[in-house]
């Protein structure tokens, strides 16, 4: 008897000083589900297969760069778990990785969740959760709403200021332009084409002269060039994913149509939209860009580039660093990096949006020079500029200042 | 007639030895697997119970192609479509009109077999891979049709339609989980009550007629157009009562929900668990809820390649697929009583 009460006693002692040490320790530290002294749990969902495979590449990023932090000490000393889930782009499967992560991995909050209608679907559940959807992978305008979603936030520039700062650039420089735009028959051409109509204003009506939808399934758009360039426009808006962009500027020179060319950001690549088209055919195309383009020689010597290239190198050697996913992965995950440092040793999911929402003129270096990260607790766009650029040779080259345009949602 | 035709025929021989019995499960089996159903969800994760809430709509569609397929021999690759009517009747109803939840789901499915009943009739004249060539392309067709512009304003295109989740009703202390796994459960054993007793009665007889010999069947005096369209339209109807929950239960709706990948999903489920064989549609319905996160838990880039292998180990060892094994487990069991 008298052993087993020393035993009790030596066992309740060592308790006694666990949690006494315990508590001393939540006196400076503050966690919520997902957070310890050594880890930090962040969960993920991307389109690993179906058909919008091809973003994949950018979870494999994230979990490359994360792969880096760690190897380096991890963030405040603390290692980071990526656990990053494939949806197939499929709404109802997200949903249930969305659940998986927050439920039965209790992951601190989701990370760069991918693509549109994905992220509509878990919008309200992580927000009834109070579980922060962290800048995720659309350029939908929507996600910029802090006061009906607060634990919410995207990153990348949305669809609709783009189009707004063509629309501010066209009233000072070109104000009896005729536009005709062809656009994309979805959300991301619908964005696009609202931006373009409220960055035009009262004069939307009469600047623009024809709106073209196409479908993603059509095999080719020159029916749609054709019927644009007849009606005598001076500016085409073209408002089409890779594919399309290439074969609208190619047909454009065919035909001998010369107006204004814009051209939306998400073709904007060299390497797999103006390339193929045709350099000779592509000269004085004005796009806007926010991010450097890895082909792009002007870099060659940009310590920001060099950096990205050399993780690249050692941490993700097969992922091919002229895709574009690779650089916004990579850009992506160091704003993160950024934020969770912020944290210090508050990681609560609230102290999380709020140092999301508190990101003062931070730059990751893959940015172009002067565009800033900014965030506040009313303004949930964290890149909200770009820089306007024109298609000179083999390159783009940038030109006027960083224009800024905020959008909610 | 068609290959594919020849080996669903083969897998019905022991279906017209004894119908009943091989239909379904038997009643002591049962209630034990209706009882953990009710019992599980008081222990586990609402993660868990939202898993099993799925098992149960996905279990519901891939029945309603059991009853097409495996009763009335008539193939679709379509069903995605009617799941996909059903979802969105359920949430315009609930978004715009303010309709109780519980009461969409009838609508639901009175719209879906309209519409089921209208296909099957042109779908008539089609059989075989032809019929599945034309379901396909009810599919394909579907998600386009759901963003066309003059719908926008009901079915928020491209965006698709949040859909609030219902609470328990009558203040039962339960989470809103719990309460739609149950409320599903009910639905779920309802319709599995309702179409055992279908495929058991004339009408159920006239379909295993029809799958069997067409021609046979209409020369014992069976209206083979009148039955066949029959079927599709019951199908449609509980397809769309599947996709009323599954949008209630996702909270959300949008057209990239419904593609060709989930009505290759249900028909993969139906051969999974046994064409032909009601319960079956349950182990279907599970295979292709939990196989996929198990392939991809083994190999993240290859999760596609591992979901394939996995699905060519069951066709190659277990072809007519959970019937085979419960079959299997019975002649077991019946020789342990014999020792």
């Amino acid at each position: 008897m008298p052993a087993v009460t020393g035993k009790l006693a030596a066992a309740s002692l060592a308790l006694a000083l666990i949690a006494a040490s315990a508590s001393t320790a939540s006196a400076q530290k503050k966690y919520d589900t997902g957070a310890t002294d050594t880890e930090i749990k962040i969960g993920n969902i991307m389109p690993y297969s179906g058909p919008a495979s091809a973003y994949g590449i950018i979870g494999r990023t994230e979990a490359a760069y994360f792969k880096k932090i760690n190897d380096e000490g991890g963030i405040n000393g603390r290692k980071i778990n990526f656990i990053s889930y494939d949806d197939g782009y499929s709404p109802p499967k997200t949903v249930e990785q969305a659940r998986k992560l927050v439920e039965s991995d209790e992951v601190l909050f989701i990370f760069n969740s991918l693509g549109t209608p994905p992220n509509s679907a878990i919008h309200k559940y992580m927000n009834s959760k109070k579980v922060p959807q962290l800048f995720v992978a659309t350029g939908a305008t929507k996600w910029n709403d802090p006061k009906d979603f607060p634990w919410t936030m995207g990153w990348q520039p949305n669809y609709q200021s783009e189009t707004q700062i063509y629309a501010k650039w066209l009233l000072k420089n070109k104000p009896d332009a005729k536009i005709a735009v062809l656009y994309q028959n979805d959300d991301y051409g619908k964005d696009y084409l609202k931006g373009l109509k409220d960055g035009l204003g009262a004069k939307a009506a009469s600047m623009i002269v024809m709106e073209e939808s196409y479908e993603t399934s059509e095999p080719t758009i020159d029916n749609h060039i054709v019927k644009l360039k007849s009606t005598g426009a001076d500016v085409f808006m073209n408002i089409t994913t890779p594919k399309f962009a290439a074969q609208a500027i190619k047909k454009n020179a065919e035909i001998g149509w010369k107006p204004l060319h814009f051209l939306n950001n998400v073709s904007a690549s060299v390497g797999s939209v103006l390339k193929p088209a045709g350099f000779e055919n592509a000269q004085d195309i004005i796009s806007a860009d926010y991010l450097k383009d890895v082909s792009d020689p002007e870099w060659n010597n940009d310590p920001g580039m060099k950096d990205f290239l050399a993780f690249m190198n050692k941490y993700f050697p097969e992922g091919d660093k002229l895709d574009h996913g690779t650089i916004v992965g990579y850009g992506v995950a160091q704003t993160l990096v950024q934020v969770l440092k912020q944290c210090g040793d508050d990681l609560t999911r609230a102290n999380v949006m709020k140092q999301a929402a508190s990101l003062k003129d931070f730059r990751t270096e893959v940015l172009l020079p002067g565009i800033q990260i900014n965030t506040s607790p009313t303004d949930f766009a964290p890149i909200s500029q770009l820089r306007l650029e024109k298609f000179k040779g083999e390159k783009w080259e940038l030109f006027g200042d960083v224009i800024s345009a905020d959008v909610g949602g | 007639m068609s290959a594919a035709e020849e080996v669903v025929a083969e897998g019905h021989q022991a279906v017209e030895a004894v119908p009943k019995r091989a239909m379904t499960l038997g009643t002591g089996t049962s209630l034990v697997v209706l009882a953990a159903l009710l019992l599980v969800p008081m222990f586990v994760k609402n993660f868990i119970i939202f898993q099993m809430t799925m098992l149960l709509i996905y279990g519901l569609a891939v029945l309603a192609l059991n009853i097409l397929t495996g009763g009335s021999g008539q193939f679709s690759l379509g069903q995605s479509a009617f799941y996909a009517v059903g979802a969105y009747t359920s949430a315009v109803l609930m978004e715009h009109a303010n309709i109780n939840y519980a009461l969409t789901i009838p609508i639901s499915a009175t719209v879906c077999f309209g519409f089921g009943y209208l296909f099957g009739k042109p779908a008539l004249r089609l059989s075989g891979v032809y019929l599945a060539l034309a379901t396909f392309a009810l599919a394909t067709a579907m998600p386009q049709l759901l963003k066309l512009n003059f719908l926008e304003h009901w079915t928020g295109g491209v965006q698709g339609l949040v859909v609030t989740k219902p609470d328990a009703p009558f203040g039962l202390p339960m989470s809103q989980d719990t309460w739609l796994y149950y409320f599903t459960l009910i639905v779920t054993v309802a319709i599995y009550l309702l179409s055992v007793n279908l495929l058991r009665s004339r009408s159920g007889r006239a379909f295993m007629a029809i799958r069997d010999n067409e021609i046979a069947a209409s020369s014992m005096g069976v209206n083979v157009s009148r039955y066949k369209t029959l079927a599709f339209g019951v199908s449609a109807a509980i397809t769309g009562v599947a996709g009323s929950l599954g949008a209630i239960a996702v909270q959300f709706v949008a057209p990239d929900s419904y593609t060709i990948t989930l009505a290759i999903s249900l028909f993969l489920g139906m051969v999974v668990g046994g064409v032909g064989w009601l319960p079956g549609s349950f182990v279907g319905a599970a295979f292709i809820i939990f196989v996929p996160n198990m392939a991809e838990s083994i190999s993240k880039g290859l999760s596609g390649a591992v979901f394939g292998v996995l699905l060519f180990l069951v066709i190659y060892l277990v072809p007519h697929g959970a019937r085979q094994i419960a079959i299997l487990g019975q002649q077991f069991a019946g020789k342990l009583r014999k020792n």
